[in-house]
């Protein structure tokens, strides 16, 4: 029996719970205190079941016999050839794994401060993490689309509910992205699936079979754009971006750290899995296309964090910058650029995770995000701000953190491609510099501005959670090797990945 | 053993780095002192012994360790790995004995200071980012160490972040040398897709038997030089050193003057064979070191704040050390980098001595006569002084300049076939620098030392603070004499130690070169003592009001320029677009279209209105007709019946 469906469904039954638990513990008790912190435990276990899970998936398999470490398959809606089908790959379990690093992250540090109906709160949290792996596992097509929308509502809710002051607006703004362009993507599921039956008589959903399928290139290319447009907005790419400051800044701080820990990553993990491997010749020769978004991407994200003085809505910039690189990597078309990519979307999953959650607790104290009203920290706050300097310095690039390795890695993918491009997304990395340490040498290293008594240092085991976060990034960039053997796509179209990887420079 | 040694060599500070973070605030300041201390101790001692065991190994022998792959992908790989070899041993010398003297020196100086922690967390941080630059063999893992110590330069300039022109200063240092990095990280890209590895060696191989094309030859050559500009304050990128005086004097001695500006010396002088190939670069790099020397001697002869002399100096040295790099004498430049360390490492701490006893009085023209008050510190920094204008025979930096001057007579670029660019020329600016050196040195020290006093001494300097100073000292003045001069006793020690296996190179150069060279710091010396040394000196003060005076001071102008050509207008230009220009225009794109639905709704309702209003008047009319019709009066029924039989009988008859 494979553990895969348990994966996808246990933490929307344990979110469950938790809300359940809540609602019993209202009823039973109203004043005793600890009824928020039953909930709270209870999807603390579920994340710790999911886990062992995890790393039961991940160690289990001490001889690797093929490149998908998982199998999962039953039938659901036989006549129209719908199954659910899930597969596990390096790149998913990766994935899977910051996911949950980030839901713990997340629990430790930012749910507590949830007072308000924290059990449906974490119930939501809790589906949209269901949402994201099934996401991350889905190969049926018709499933994926399923998953791909289930974390959408949650996060919607959360942004609406328990977000900041014009949460109505931005969390209108991001569903509204994302369903129109989701709705893209189905368009396009289903124009490949009827394509497929009309050429082999076969109606199914099922991503392997539906890779095989012949399509023209004029076909191909359109429905590759269906499935691009919609990555492009979750990554996003910058004409379709608006979305995030918006959201990012609105957003309650755990849905903050999802959002661009993992959200975004689905986005980059879509563009792997559906543009680059479904539609192979497509892409290379929508590539020169996508690269520039990318580089685009990259500097107009860090052009305007230059300019912000909301700290949230900097950070979420920065995001768009960071995510340029994905883009540029996953389309170089050689198979060292999307291990950039990868390692990229993990590192930055890990350091602007960090720093959502530095941010939040900032709000929290101050009660304010503006950075001219902040003031120096450090003198009050040294763990923190210690925290936010380390975080901010991954995020500016600095070699030997992970975010360097995929930066590295895209440009040294990009550089045959085009050196010209590669030499114009190097000026971002100045223009990281920039806001990076703008950040600090407004939020942290500066004169102090407010009151200490406000100010209460991180307690020790929330810095020792920072400290973990720390080393992964160390490790990621000092050590990569081992993650990019670990997480590499596998490869479905052989073809595809093979012929491109004498293009490696 | 050695295997052992060279990763403990990095680790002994790094560990000392981490245990002093962690534990920031736990820790007494001795404590914080003697754990940095005691850190970079550890690594000098096992640089000591490496070197040891290097050089009494054969000649060409080299120390490689593997620590494991930074990445292995078909077509591309990287290590962190280490090596040592001759370049290196001399780097981790300079970088670990000067680092321990300065460390010593500030366990003292920084002893109240309630940052103490960070300081020493970011100073021994620094030694262990700027061994890893100097040991790499990988040029990625020099990458690592390249951008490691640039931010604890961050760090260390911007320590005391209570006044925003300290961290602006901190953030400019970093900024300008973070263009030079993405130049540099430009040209390693250029290079691991030429080479297909980043390791020193292999790159070097594949550039030296023409598997990399000249123009990309020549391109990485460029990329790498404005990396090493930029780390190194060469113009066009000088003006941020100035500014990072900022910070702690142990930072500026350590960091600023001794080793992390240095770096991009080291980084050429590494890459030499990369550079012989690349002809144009090299006259390039002859032609800005040349200009940055003068330049920065120019600005240190008017320059009123002592640590700001000590910078454009430093400025003006490290222009020395390109400009031998240009004509190919990267032995020179090499050696010049060790005295260098010495004297300028000295000079800066005896500043910071000076002016910790003075209540931080910096400007030079209210210190003076100090030589009263503190003959121990007037003699240091004289020495200090001597070395750095390079008095003959009894200093350092004699020997190391006149190294380098021989080194550039003998060159000479051939840049087409026709035009060839001669080292004579440069050579004359050399000399010019070594006169402006020495003039603008013994200014600063006939000012604050001699002459009538200024501010009022107190305190004694510590034990801790005069011990490095005395090593130093005897550095400046003895670590240059074991390589002489082509004229002198065939004693070439350094040359032999950098590379055994050749024989010393243009041994033609006329004799005179060297009595030149000899006489020109001391003419120097003598202009100085006219001007400001005499008993009743011509001048006291360079008269300010001249506006050459005021150009020269602000380093040429160029902060200006630059402030007015990018950084302004960066700032604007952000200012502007601060609000996501596409958000407003998608937002505007909704707006327009939720207008448009609206006007659209509003004028197809309005439209059914008028229709339904009109159609319920006309009916309700004719309702009211029919109403009036149907009276029930029988006379008007009957009257109806007549008229419509009259009118169908008349229809009838005329039809």
């Amino acid at each position: 029996m494979s553990p895969l469906p348990a994966l996808v469904l246990l933490p929307i039954m344990g979110g469950g719970l938790a809300w359940l638990t809540e609602r019993i513990q209202l009823h039973t008790a109203t004043t005793s205190p600890p009824s928020r912190n039953a909930s709270w435990w209870m999807m603390l276990a579920t994340l710790i079941v999911e886990t062992l899970l995890l790393a039961g998936i991940t160690f289990g398999h001490p001889t690797r016999t093929g490149p998908w470490l998982e199998h999962f398959s039953m039938p659901w809606i036989p006549t129209m050839g719908i199954a659910v089908r899930l597969d596990l790959d390096g790149l998913s379990l990766s994935l899977i794994w910051l996911s949950l690093i980030l839901c713990f992250l997340c629990a430790c540090l930012a749910t507590r401060q949830v007072t308000v109906k924290s059990g449906a709160f974490y119930f939501l949290f809790l589906m949209t993490l269901t949402g994201i792996i099934g996401t991350f596992v889905a190969t049926d097509l018709f499933l994926f689309f399923f998953f791909w929308e289930l974390m959408l509502v949650p996060m919607f809710v959360l942004i609406a509910v328990w977000g900041h002051e014009d949460r109505q607006r931005a969390a209108l703004k991001f569903f509204m992205f994302t369903q129109g362009s989701g709705l893209l993507m189905l368009l396009s599921i289903l124009g490949l699936v009827i394509t497929h039956d009309r050429e082999t008589g076969v109606l199914t959903f099922d991503y392997f079979a539906l890779a095989q399928t012949p399509l023209s290139p004029t076909l191909s290319m359109l429905l590759m754009l269906g499935f691009f447009i919609a990555f492009a907005v979750k990554l996003p790419v910058v004409p379709v971006h608006v979305w995030l400051p918006d959201a990012h800044t609105q957003a309650p701080t755990a849905a903050s750290v999802l959002l661009a820990g993992i959200l975004l990553k689905t986005g980059g993990y879509g563009m792997i899995r559906f543009n680059v491997m479904l539609f192979p010749d497509a892409a290379i020769h929508f590539a020169p296309i996508a690269m520039g978004l990318g580089v685009v991407g990259v500097l107009y994200g860090a052009w305007l964090s230059c300019a912000q003085n909301d700290i949230k809505r900097l950070i979420a910039y920065s995001s768009i910058s960071h995510m340029g690189f994905v883009v540029l990597g996953i389309f170089t078309g050689s198979r060292l650029g999307m291990q950039g990519a990868i390692i990229q979307m993990l590192a930055h999953g890990l350091s602007a995770g960090a720093l959502f959650l530095i941010a939040g607790a900032i709000q929290d104290r101050l009660h304010t995000r503006d950075m001219h009203r902040i003031g120096g920290l450090w003198a009050a706050m040294p763990r923190l701000s210690a925290s936010g300097l380390f975080f901010a310095v991954a995020s500016l690039g600095m070699p030997g953190l992970g975010n360097f390795t995929g930066e590295f890695l895209v440009l040294l993918a990009t550089w045959p491609v085009s050196p010209a491009i590669a030499t114009l997304t190097t000026v971002g990395l100045v223009l990281a510099a920039i806001y990076a340490l703008r950040m600090v040498n407004r939020v942290f290293l500066a004169a102090p501005r407010v009151d200490p008594l406000l100010l209460k240092d991180l307690p020790a085991r929330q810095t020792a959670v920072f400290a973990c976060v720390m080393i992964f990034l160390v490790v990621l960039g000092l050590y990569p090797q081992p993650f990019m053997i670990f997480s590499g796509p596998s490869p479905l179209s052989v073809t595809a990945t093979t012929s491109r990887e004498d293009h490696a420079p | 053993m050695g295997e052992i040694l060279l990763p403990l060599l990095i680790l002994s500070p790094l560990a000392a780095s981490l245990v002093v973070f962690v534990s920031a605030g736990r820790l007494s300041a001795c404590a914080v002192g003697t754990l940095a201390c005691t850190g970079v101790g550890m690594s000098a001692v096992i640089s000591v012994i490496l070197s040891v065991m290097l050089l009494s190994g054969p000649a060409t022998g080299t120390l490689q360790v593997m620590l494991w792959p930074w990445i292995h992908i078909a077509g591309f790989s990287a290590d962190i790995a280490f090596m040592l070899d001759r370049i290196s041993v001399v780097m981790i010398l300079v970088v670990t004995i000067v680092g321990l003297l300065i460390h010593i020196y500030a366990v003292s100086y920084m002893h109240d200071d309630p940052g103490i922690a960070r300081f020493f967390g970011s100073m021994t941080l620094f030694i262990a980012s700027m061994l890893v630059l100097v040991l790499a063999s990988d040029l990625l893992c020099l990458f690592i160490g390249w951008e490691g110590v640039g931010l604890c330069s961050y760090l260390l300039i911007g320590f005391w972040y209570d006044t925003p022109a300290n961290t602006a200063a901190a953030r400019k240092a970093f900024y300008m040398t973070r263009m030079g990095d993405a130049a540099l990280l430009c040209g390693l890209l250029l290079l691991a897709t030429a080479a297909g590895s980043l390791h020193i060696g292999t790159v070097l191989a594949a550039v030296a038997n023409g598997q990399v094309a000249l123009s990309a030859v020549n391109m990485a050559a460029l990329f790498i030089l404005i990396g090493a500009l930029a780390k190194s304050a060469q113009i066009p990128f000088q003006t941020w050193l100035p500014d990072a005086m900022a910070g702690p004097t142990p930072t500026s001695a350590l960091i600023h003057a001794a080793t992390m500006v240095t770096a991009g010396v080291y980084l050429i002088a590494r890459l030499h064979d990369l550079f012989v190939m690349a002809v144009p670069v090299m006259a390039l790099m002859a032609v800005l070191g040349a200009l940055t020397l003068l330049m920065g001697a120019c600005t240190a002869l008017v320059q009123s704040d002592l640590k700001r002399i000590l910078a454009w100096s430093t400025i003006s040295q490290l222009g020395y050390m390109f400009l031998a790099l240009g004509c190919g004498a990267w032995q020179a430049a090499l050696f010049h980098l060790m005295t260098h360390a010495f004297f300028k490492a000295l000079l800066f701490l005896t500043a910071g001595a000076v002016i910790v006893r003075t209540h931080h009085e910096q400007d030079i023209f209210r210190l003076g006569g100090l030589r009263h008050a503190m003959p121990g510190l007037a003699a240091a920094f004289i020495t200090g002084a001597s070395a750095l204008a390079g008095v003959p025979l009894v200093t350092a930096g004699f020997y190391s300049k006149e190294m380098i001057l021989s080194g550039v007579w003998a060159a000479h670029f051939r840049l087409t076939h026709e035009w060839t660019l001669s080292g004579h020329v440069l050579w004359g600016i050399g000399l010019l620098g070594a006169f402006l050196s020495a003039l603008y040195i013994f200014r600063c020290v006939f000012i604050v030392f001699f002459g009538k006093s200024g501010t009022t001494a107190t305190g004694r300097t510590s034990r801790l603070m005069t011990i490095p100073l005395s090593c130093l000292c005897v550095l400046s003045l003895c670590g240059g004499i074991i390589e002489m001069p082509m004229t002198f006793p065939p004693l070439h020690l350094f040359s032999a130690l950098l590379d055994p296996t050749l024989p010393p190179s243009h041994a033609d150069e006329p004799g005179w070169l060297v009595l030149v060279g000899a006489i020109v710091p001391l003419a120097g010396l003598g202009v100085a003592w006219v001007l400001w040394g005499r008993p009743s000196p011509i001048m006291r003060e360079i008269p300010g009001q001249a506006a050459v005076i005021r150009f020269a001071r602000t380093g040429g102008g160029m902060d200006v320029v630059y402030d007015h050509l990018f950084v302004q207008p960066f700032r604007f230009l952000t200012w502007l677009t601060r609000h996501d220009i596409l958000d407003h225009a998608i937002t505007g794109t909704g707006r327009l279209t939720q207008a448009v639905s609206t006007s659209v709704l509003r004028s197809r309702t309005g439209f059914l209105d008028i229709l339904t209003l009109g159609g319920r008047r006309g009916i309700r009319s004719a309702d009211h007709l029919l109403g009036q019709i149907h009276n029930g009066r029988v006379r008007w029924y009957a009257a109806w019946i007549v008229g419509g039989l009259c009118a169908g009988l008349a229809m009838a008859v005329l039809a």
